[in-house]
């Protein structure tokens, strides 16, 4: 089997910053993978990239085999049809920092809007379904409210449940307990540690929750500078880090 | 000022002569050009709006321009021009109107342009995230959210259209300020005919204003 | 096209009068709606009640009631309290009244758009109220009055064509004019283009004098087009 994720080569600069040099790294089928680096070391810009929300400056993003939005023909780096980013980009769902949610939409209407107009599901159908995940999250009785009316953290859980609608093979978790209140943090982890032991959705996490980190995830990358200063098991890296700049990064932020 | 007494200042007579023209003028004519203008505004509008937003430069840029043009030249010249350039079995009022909305339609752009700026870069990322397609995301996302930051703006330009109905005197429709001052130059009485036509527009201004301050309150999420 | 262009050269000078007289409207009216709205916005967030209310009242009438009919009040019904004022005046006060009513929320906007701390920090400071409004609230609310000013002075611009209607002979009445002897689309092209031309100098000049004053306060050279001016 292909990875699920394939970096080959990858460049991202800014104007003349560039945030990532030459990276390279698979994520297997059913992996979760856990970034962890200084701010600015470029964590979040690797899941921007996978969901195609910034332009990949160079190299290529492959998706179970398939190019995400730049393919190579004949030795050239083809940029692909916006249709076929498309087709792939279904596959890809992503939680933000800041929610995201559609304030002008219900609860229910923000989880069905996707699976209604993009998959074409039945109303009816995306309803059933929209609200089984709304009862995973624990939100099943708020279904009919207004965004504006949740807490943070009731937020977050929704929009979980509206990424999880749309059946991904691939999660893309973007800090997202860092905009929440402390004793609301919890309850999204909880969330997703669930929906990490319930299913084999890939999943790339940007956190600073290092307990989350280690117990959901099989891999941990440390990154600096644009580039993985180190990689492996969880407990290696989180309790045994070779490197002291990773030591000094555990260290800020336990 | 030589004092005048308020019987030789204002007639009630001559006034109830000439409430109900006015008052006919006001509800068939300027009421009429004030909700079809506006709906024309909005709907332009937007579509500017949009079109300067998407459309490569070599459109949006000579767009935006004859816009600016449209917005910083009087309404009045506008009008007149209009009203030549049609054939001349066109009735005036619907030229009139269909300028009068033009016109207000390049404000009404530019709020909605601000209004789509000041939606959160989020959405646009979530709707990506969740593989809308652009249409969708503009008809179910962005444009929602961006309407109701403008609703308050379109409040005003539709009060700001409706105090300009009266340069339709220009092409010569019959609106409520033209009516006034024809019976004032038949019957000499100017000062009941324009106080009239004031106050009926005072009395419109003060309850649209009040409309829109409701209409936003039921709108808030 | 020719034939347009000797029409336009034999043009040349009424349309000069018409432009002269479209700028008298544009500067008298300009002036008194500056100081109608520097008094009736101050008014408006004046301590005391009823100095409020006057302002209120005075601004939602003029707002509220139309420019024409204001205009029409002042040509055919102030000669009845014995006040006959010359076309070009009369222009000038309806445009100064209707346009300074607008001008007075901006200043009131721009006035409580500065922040709460430096009323604080000058009161801190025991400024008397006539030193604080003049040495911190104002120099800071000017900045944004500037871009609200903006808006309004090109809005006055496009007012003044209104001039018509009472018979003066103004830049919009040669257009009219000049559309006689040659093709209307060349007539009203010129027109606008020159009303287009009027309005952007004036716009760019409040511009270049917003850029002076937040220099002068510190701030970027950025314009924010921003509250104030949206309003109107």
């Amino acid at each position: 089997m292909p990875p699920v994720i394939r970096f080959e080569d990858v460049v991202k600069r800014f104007g003349d910053t560039t945030v990532l040099s030459d990276l390279n790294f698979d994520v297997a089928p059913g992996e979760r993978v856990t970034l962890i680096g200084p701010s600015g070391s470029g964590k979040t810009t690797i899941l921007r990239l996978v969901m195609t929300l910034e332009h990949l400056t160079e190299g290529y993003i492959w998706i179970d085999g398939k190019p995400l939005t730049h393919d190579r023909r004949d030795g050239n780096r083809v940029q692909l049809k916006q249709k076929e980013v498309a087709e792939t980009r279904k596959q890809i769902g992503m939680v933000f920092q800041h929610f995201n949610l559609f304030p002008n939409m219900s609860v229910i209407d923000n989880v069905t809007e996707a699976p209604v107009h993009v998959l074409g599901r039945g109303k009816e159908e995306a309803r059933e379904r929209a609200l089984a995940l709304l009862d995973q999250v624990g939100l099943k009785d708020r279904a009919d409210e207004h965004p504006s009316r949740l807490s943070g953290g009731q937020k977050q859980r929704v929009a979980i449940a509206r990424a999880l609608a749309m059946d991904p093979k691939i999660l893309l978790l973007d800090e997202v307990t860092s905009a929440l209140d402390p004793e609301l943090v919890g309850d999204v982890l909880g969330v997703l540690r669930d929906v990490a032991e319930s299913t084999d959705i890939s999943m790339l996490i940007v956190t600073h929750e290092m307990q989350f980190a280690r117990d959901v995830s099989h891999k941990v990358m440390m990154f600096d500078g644009g580039q993985i200063l180190e990689q492996g098991a969880p407990a290696d890296i989180l309790s045994n880090p070779s490197h002291d700049r990773t030591r000094k990064f555990l260290d800020s932020v336990l | 000022m030589p004092a005048i007494t308020f019987e030789e200042f204002w007639s009630w007579e001559a006034a109830a002569n000439l409430l109900p023209e006015v008052l006919g003028a006001f509800f068939k004519v300027t009421l009429l050009v004030t909700v079809v203008g506006t709906l024309i505004a909005v709907s332009v509008g937007m579509l500017l709006a949009v079109l300067t937003q998407v459309a490569p430069g070599i459109i949006a840029r000579p767009l935006r321009w004859v816009m600016d043009v449209i917005r910083m030249t009087p309404l009045i010249v506008q009008l007149m021009f209009a009203s030549f350039l049609v054939p001349v079995t066109w009735d005036l009022l619907w030229v009139g109107t269909a300028v009068i909305g033009v016109h207000y339609s390049t404000y009404m752009a530019e709020s909605f342009i601000a209004g789509i700026r000041s939606v959160d870069r989020g959405q646009w990322e979530a709707a990506r995230a969740l593989s809308l397609p652009q249409g969708r995301t503009w008809r179910a996302i962005v444009l929602p959210q961006a309407l109701r930051a403008t609703l308050p703006a379109l409040g005003n330009w539709t009060i700001s259209m409706f105090k300009d109905t009266p340069y339709l005197f220009a092409i010569s429709v019959l609106e409520m300020v033209t009516v006034a001052q024809q019976a004032g130059n038949s019957t000499f009485r100017y000062n009941e005919a324009f106080t009239i036509a004031g106050l009926i527009f005072l009395a419109a201004s003060l309850f649209t204003a009040f409309a829109v301050r409701r209409l936003e309150k039921a709108l808030v999420y | 096209m020719t034939d347009n262009l000797e029409a336009l050269r034999d043009a040349l000078p009424r349309l000069g009068e018409g432009v002269a007289i479209t700028l008298q409207l544009t500067l008298g009216g300009a002036l008194v709606a500056f100081i109608v709205s520097v008094v009736f916005g101050l008014l408006s967030i004046s301590p005391a009640g009823p100095l409020r209310w006057v302002s209120t009242v005075v601004v939602e009438f003029f707002r509220g009631t139309s420019l024409v009919v204001q205009l029409f009040w002042l040509y055919y019904v102030m000669p009845l309290f014995g006040v006959s004022m010359d076309a070009v005046l009369t222009g000038v006060i309806a445009l100064g009244l209707n346009y300074g009513a607008y001008g007075a929320e901006i200043v009131r906007g721009s006035i409580n758009a500065v922040d709460k701390g430096q009323w604080e920090g000058a009161t801190a400071l025991n400024m008397s109220p006539l030193t604080r409004m003049r040495r911190i609230i104002w120099p800071q609310a000017w900045v944004l009055m500037l871009s609200g000013y903006n808006n309004l002075l090109v809005m006055l611009i496009k007012g003044t064509a209104v001039a018509l209607f009472i018979g003066l002979q103004d830049l919009g009445y040669q257009i009219d004019e000049l559309r006689v002897d040659t093709a209307t689309i060349f007539a009203y092209g010129i027109g606008l283009l020159l009303y287009y031309l009027i309005a952007l100098a004036a716009s760019t000049g409040l511009r270049a004098l917003e850029k002076r004053a937040r220099r002068r306060l510190g701030l970027s050279a950025g314009s924010v087009h921003a509250s104030a001016g949206a309003a109107l």
